[in-house]
């Protein structure tokens, strides 16, 4: 199986999707001639030329939009955010539009559209650039929202999220473009809306997503060796839908749960996941459900409060000493 | 920029024509009067805008369009809907919330739809709509086809980023799109001259290199050659147009709003309307003869009659089941 980043798989995916469908272009900020901010575009002006990699001025709202209006056309747009930070100057064509269209209109017209972007926490970028919105749009019915940890998710999910007759909102992980996995050959289709157990283990589970895979990993290993405590780490995947039905088995399982996120708390994510499993898995729980979180303050500049606001191994490690009663 | 007025004389080749306009205006006169009883009724809830005493701005710009060209537009959208070819029905079926209304009673008064006529809404966001609406007309130039998309809003849209952001985009890209200002002078209770920095809309092109023109919307025939002028641009030379067309709103912003008293006077609003841009079509064509009194008793009374089945056909459908609650959150 080939080695490839993160990046290249998301490239891989967007250059098998324009060849397999006309009606697919990409559209932002510095697509086409810059190869893309983060260069995920790199390369598809050249084989796709400028109708179908589409420079944008900067005007979030419009691009957006008008990427709205092209969908409800017929055509399946993929809007680039340059970061995702930038992304809430078109969150009215957003939520407004592109999620409520099907609704709306009594199911006449559906908005097949991907808005993709980097996300997340990134370094030391402070307050404007580095922050996680995962829950203001896994809020809103009509949306599907998406977050790959690893290049193999990347591109399987991003096939699939193009492929999909609805807006996806797919968070691609800011500091995750450089990492390597394996990927499968071929057409590779990972569908939305199932979680994977990236680690099987019967003591804790550990849920996460995107960047979040990472400190979790580590923090089950070590907790292994140190402790002996086997950890299962579940990625979710897609944020919405969400696999509830896989939380709960593996929760069932291991009877104790830590949730990890690099969001803000208040109203996160983590505090969804936690209601759909205490509802359906409350009989087999043995501790209350902890989370993990990014600190409740705007991203501070200097690399030390940085570092402090993210979610790290340790602060996964003292979470499972908490819910497991090792402490 | 100064008004172009029609002064062509009328065709009596065309006569057929020019009543065919008559009779949408007329449709949506009464068909709006009557939303207007159903509302005071209860029958209908919500926001209801209606578009009393702007007619000849949907009917003569709609008419110079294709069945297959793209209509959207604002929350104030009755008017655009019937002219493009929706059913009374289907219309007066939506606000009264029912299962037969065109969005199946989900998107009542301000979401109005119909895939079929390509008529992309019914938005309730200010602005909102005008993006959309250059996403249409870039889907036809990436296919190219020669379909134009045609966008209608409020004069008060100018002043948001989606106007400008939009018309950016549409002369850069040279996209067939048409941007329709339905200049009633109010957004809501603020005149434009309180609301506009620079109060010549058609003005505003200038800055995005686009044609402009202004027109008088009170003229059925006016705003119709506008329009023809303005998809001849969009169907052959391929770049949008800005019109920034004239009219008045006869009744109040909403159904809660009274017509005058604060922010316009009882005096202007009948002054505009011996405008009524119904009466200035028919006194043009019983002076050249092209239609008798008569003629327009009988066209007012299929009209009468036409509006009064659609209410009748609101009433007597059903609700929608309960399980459309759930239905087209997401598409298969």
């Amino acid at each position: 199986m080939p080695v490839l980043t993160y990046r290249d798989a998301l490239n891989d995916a967007l250059r098998e999707e324009m060849e397999r469908d006309p009606d697919v272009f990409l559209m932002g900020e510095e697509v086409a001639e810059y190869d893309g901010a983060y260069k995920v575009s790199r390369g598809l002006l050249e084989v796709f030329g400028d109708k179908r990699v589409v420079d944008t001025p900067i005007t979030e709202l419009g691009f957006a939009g008008l990427g709205v209006g092209a969908a409800m056309a017929g055509l399946r747009p993929v809007i680039e955010f340059m970061t995702f930070n930038f992304a809430l100057l078109a969150i009215d064509q957003i939520v407004n539009n592109a999620a409520k269209m099907s609704y709306m209109s009594g199911g006449q017209f559906g908005v097949p559209i991907v808005f993709r972007g980097p996300s997340g926490a990134a370094l030391q970028l402070a307050s404007q650039h580095s922050q996680s919105f995962d829950s203001w749009y896994a809020n809103v019915p009509g949306l599907k929202v998406v977050a790959p940890a690893t290049p193999a998710d990347a591109k399987g999910l991003l096939k699939a999220s193009i492929r999909d007759n609805n807006p996806v909102i797919f968070l691609e992980g800011e500091m995750l473009y450089n990492t390597k996995g394996e990927v499968p050959d071929g057409d590779h289709v990972v569908p939305l809306g199932q979680a994977e157990a990236k680690r099987e283990g019967s003591d804790v589970t550990l849920v996460c997503y995107s960047k979040s895979l990472i400190p979790t990993l580590k923090a089950a290993d070590t907790l292994q060796n140190d402790s002996g405590i086997s950890a299962e780490v579940v990625d979710i995947r897609t944020i919405r839908p969400l696999d509830t039905a896989m939380l709960v088995e593996s929760v069932r399982k291991t009877n104790r749960c830590v949730i990890v996120e690099e969001g803000w708390p208040f109203s996160g994510i983590g505090a969804q996941l936690v209601d759909s499993i205490q509802q359906e898995a409350f009989d087999d729980l043995d501790a209350p459900l902890l989370r993990v979180t990014g600190a409740d303050v705007p991203m501070p500049y200097n690399k030390k409060l940085e570092r402090a606001t993210k979610p790290t191994p340790q602060k996964v490690i003292d979470a499972v000493h908490r819910v497991t009663y090792t402490a | 920029m100064t008004q172009v007025h029609t002064n062509a004389g009328l065709d009596s080749a065309r006569t057929d024509f020019y009543r065919q306009l008559l009779r949408q205006m007329l449709l949506i006169r009464r068909f709006e009067e009557k939303a207007g009883e159903a509302y005071a009724l209860g029958q209908i809830g919500g926001f209801c805008h209606l578009y009393i005493g702007q007619e000849a701005v949907a009917v003569g710009a709609i008419a110079a369009l294709r069945d297959d060209d793209y209509v959207t537009s604002s929350y104030r959208e009755h008017g655009h809907a019937l002219a493009r070819g929706m059913s009374s029905r289907s219309v007066m079926a939506e606000l009264f919330g029912k299962a037969t209304g065109c969005s199946k009673g989900k998107g009542g008064s301000m979401h109005l739809f119909d895939a079929e006529l390509n008529f992309f809404g019914g938005h309730g966001i200010v602005g909102g709509q005008i993006p959309i609406a250059a996403g249409a007309a870039f889907a036809v130039k990436y296919r190219g086809g020669d379909q134009v998309s045609l966008c209608f809003f409020g004069e008060a849209a100018v002043n948001i980023g989606s106007f400008h952001e939009t018309l950016n985009m549409a002369s850069l890209w040279k996209l067939p799109a048409i941007f329709l200002v339905e200049n009633n002078r109010y957004g809501m209770g603020t005149a434009l001259e309180r609301a506009s920095a620079v109060a010549d809309i058609a003005e505003r092109a200038t800055s995005y290199d686009m044609d402009a023109e202004v027109v008088d919307g009170m003229d059925v025939l006016a705003t119709f050659e506008a329009m023809e002028r303005a998809v001849h641009r969009a169907r052959t030379d391929k770049t949008p147009t800005l019109l920034d067309v004239n009219t008045y709103r006869f009744v109040g912003h909403s159904m809660s709003d009274a017509s005058h008293g604060t922010y316009r006077t009882l005096e202007e609003v009948e002054e505009n309307k011996k405008n009524d841009p119904i009466g200035k079509l028919c006194a043009r064509l019983l002076d050249d003869d092209l239609v008798t009194h008569k003629d327009i008793e009988e066209i007012d009374a299929e009209i009468i009659a036409e509006v009064e089945d659609a209410v009748a056909f609101a009433e007597s459908s059903p609700e929608p089941e309960p399980e459309e609650l759930f239905t087209d959150v997401y598409k298969d």
